[in-house]
């Protein structure tokens, strides 16, 4: 702990922030009012709304009627919802599992200067670009076993039936969630690789390191934050994720990609349940918090000091 | 220390903010009592442009009555269209399918009894059509577009080239079946992905071997209404077709709101296709051709053997349906009444609907039918509704919204295999 805080400390001194009654020389509180007015009113009171419907039984017409924490037992209790929750386990940790390494070799290959890697950057780039409804309608038409791909190639093994069967259609929406996403992650790594000070890979050089010691030794502990930083977002992203999947697949065939946030939709949208679909939400919420406080923690990003001490 | 001091400080900007905006809320007046001006929402694609010469029509004769109309994709409908009417926000004119979801609106006093305002149109009106729009006796919502059963559409130069005939049995139908899949013909287009396509089967299946009191039991919530042995036996087929292949190996992936099943059928991929009578557009636009050349026939569901249901009886949507709203100012109700009474359904629309290639649900067309374009299927279609004993409403929309997605749900799963006929009843019984 004393280890941790002292350069810490020393920061703060060196900038003349620790002097008692320094606390008015940052820009005032009410700065942040604007911000704070806003994530009230449009996130936490819709959110303490969402908590009350919980123990509230509402079919979208006529007035709630309390419920009590009858809609909690029936949810939890619920097949679908539990393989949505067994579901979206699954995505996150498969999202992450696949998209990590893909983009982090991926930013570190953009992080060079030359003039054919920065091509390539531009049309990796380019998946980030478009709306996640085109995707999912793009793939829906490229996947379709009949008219799609493999009929316009004469590739007969691409004329699978991609999102029609259960055991197929999670991996194919793991690979469009995760082709439209690994280009925002790898331009995190890019820029992660290129703050690396050059003299570092220099002095590794006159040590006589290779490529692949180079990468582990200074490339990588170097990225830790911007790992840290990006495992978050996939992560937590991946436990909310919603419009790709609803366009492509709109949870089927059957439950097979019906995870939480669609789980949620659908119950309070289609089945007008508005008290289990709270439920599912308020769920969502504390998973999501839970995880995105528990990784901060647990990579002990929450006190990121700069890793250039002594450069 | 600072930090803490930081969160004390947010903390009390959010519940001022919280308990000004609850403050707001708890004084917020009844909504609806004044007029604010006649409005409609209204469905695109299908029938869009008759409404659109509809409203037209009205805005230039009532100028001091205008109806302001918004435009909605069917699904993005069906998900607003019930918080508005539950939080007072409903348009004047509510655009439903009847069923559940008019029942509902009905116990809610969401909607105004149209009853004596439309007595005239009533009259002219298919009564089979008509009752779906009538709650306890009483019209609380009345037809506005074309019929739409449920037809087993084909694809003649397919079925010539494999040498089958089109089968009047459900027997024959899987015979039929196993040939064309032999020939390397998918038997029959069903678009899996969509799911609601799936209820078709069903519906017929339970009709034509229990009759229509089956699912009327389920209406009702009679306890164990879905082990009926003719829901269990209609169950049971669907998967005696799966397993033989009728349906293709990929139906799960064929997707009906790019009418990615009609193009199977007329691209002669497929032989057959139970769809909506709402499909015949698509194939006049797609493949004008084939329907000139007659290449595209039409038929009645199969009988089942020794099926107690009727073999005229219809599945599909009787129509979509005008309803009033009970929050509108009187002055809009007033409006939107003499909307309805002089525009629904007048000569226009019935030439316009004839025109684009479907039926709408009045007594007595067949002169006008005769003299059409597609006067063999327009007749058809007319015949099927005009003579139906029964006309049931698509099982999605009769029911309440929970259970028609448990019901979907359920049936997607008895598609894929995923489920047994046994574990299908078990888990709509549990529904009721």
């Amino acid at each position: 702990m004393s280890v941790a805080t002292s350069p810490a400390a020393l920061t703060q001194t060196r900038q003349g922030r620790g002097a008692p009654g320094s606390r008015a020389a940052g820009p005032s509180i009410w700065m942040a009012g604007p911000a704070l007015l806003l994530f009230g009113v449009f996130a936490v009171v819709p959110l303490l709304g969402v908590v009350v419907l919980s123990f509230m039984s509402w079919d979208g017409l006529g007035a709630p009627v309390w419920a009590g924490a009858e809609n909690w037992g029936r949810t939890l209790t619920d097949p679908v919802t539990q393989n949505a929750m067994r579901l979206t386990v699954v995505l996150s940790v498969a999202s992450w599992l696949f998209q990590a390494p893909v983009s982090l070799l991926l930013g570190v290959f953009m992080a060079g200067r030359q003039r054919y890697r920065a091509v390539l950057s531009v049309l990796y780039f380019l998946p980030l670009l478009f709306s996640a409804a085109a995707v999912a309608i793009a793939y829906r038409a490229l996947l379709d076993p009949n008219f799609g791909l493999g009929t316009a190639l004469g590739v007969s093994w691409l004329s699978q039936d991609w999102i029609g069967d259960p055991d197929l259609a999670l991996w194919v929406v793991l690979f469009v969630v995760s082709w439209s996403f690994v280009p925002f992650h790898s331009l995190l790594y890019q820029g992660g690789v290129r703050q690396i000070p050059k003299s570092m890979y220099e002095a590794a050089l006159l040590d006589g390191a290779g490529r692949a010691q180079q990468f582990f030794h200074i490339t990588l502990p170097q990225l830790k934050y911007t790992i840290v930083t990006s495992s978050t977002l996939m992560i937590v992203g991946s436990l909310t994720y919603f419009d790709l999947i609803f366009v492509l697949t709109g949870g089927g065939p059957g439950n097979a990609t019906r995870i939480l946030p669609l789980d949620m939709y659908l119950t309070g949208f289609r089945s007008y349940d508005m008290g289990k679909a709270s439920v599912i939400a308020v769920v969502l919420v504390a998973v999501g918090l839970a995880v995105s406080i528990g990784l901060n923690r647990f990579s002990g990003a929450n006190k990121m000091d700069s890793q250039m001490e002594g450069v | 220390m600072r930090l803490s001091n930081g969160r004390r400080t947010s903390a009390a900007v959010v519940a001022v903010a919280v308990a000004g905006l609850l403050a707001a809320c708890g004084e917020g007046t009844q909504p609806g009592q004044a007029s604010a001006g006649t409005t409609a929402w209204a469905l695109t694609g299908g029938s869009e442009e008759m409404f659109r010469a509809q409203f037209d029509a009205w805005n230039t004769e009532n100028p001091d009555q205008e109806i302001a109309v918004d435009w909605f994709a069917n699904d993005a409908y069906k998900e607003k269209i019930r918080t508005s009417v539950g939080s007072g926000n409903a348009p004047t004119l509510i655009y439903s399918w009847a069923g559940g979801t008019l029942a509902d609106y009905v116990a809610n006093d969401s909607v105004v009894d149209l009853t004596d305002d439309t007595r005239e149109l009533t009259e002219r009106l298919i009564p089979s059509v008509a009752a779906n729009g009538q709650v306890d006796g009483k019209t609380y919502a009345v037809p506005n577009t074309q019929s739409q059963p449920v037809v087993l559409y084909y694809n003649q130069e397919v079925l010539d080239a494999a040498g089958v005939e089109v089968p009047t049995t459900y027997d024959e139908l899987l015979t039929t079946a196993g040939t064309l899949k032999d020939q390397g013909v998918i038997p029959i287009a069903l678009a899996g992905q969509s799911v609601w396509p799936e209820l078709m089967w069903i519906q017929y299946l339970t009709d034509r071997i229990g009759g229509p009191e089956v699912f009327q039991a389920v209406l009702d919530g009679e306890e164990g209404a879905w082990s009926d042995p003719a829901v269990i036996e209609a169950t049971t087929k669907i998967q005696e077709l799966v397993d033989a292949g009728a349906f293709g190996d990929s139906f799960g992936s064929v997707n009906a709101d790019q009418n990615a099943d009609t193009a199977l059928v007329h691209t002669g991929k497929a032989a057959f296709i139970l769809q909506g009578s709402w499909v015949y557009p698509n194939f006049l636009n797609d493949a004008p051709e084939l329907v000139e050349s007659g290449g595209l026939g039409y038929t009645t569901f199969p009988a089942v053997d020794g099926g107690a249901g009727d073999p005229a009886n219809v599945v599909g949507n009787p129509s979509n349906f005008w309803s009033v709203s009970a929050s509108a100012s009187a002055e809009d109700q007033a409006t939107a009444k003499s909307f309805v009474a002089s525009e629904v359904l007048n000569d226009d629309a019935v030439d316009e609907l004839l025109a684009i290639g479907t039926v709408p649900p009045i007594s007595g067309l067949e002169d006008k039918i005769e003299q059409q374009d597609d006067a063999d299927y327009l007749s058809f279609v007319y015949g099927m509704v005009r003579d139906a004993p029964h006309f049931q409403l698509s099982w999605d929309q009769a029911l309440p919204a929970a259970q028609s997605q448990a019901l979907l749900d359920n049936l997607s799963q008895l598609f894929l295999g995923q489920i047994d006929p046994q574990q299908f009843s078990d888990a709509m019984n549990a529904t009721l």
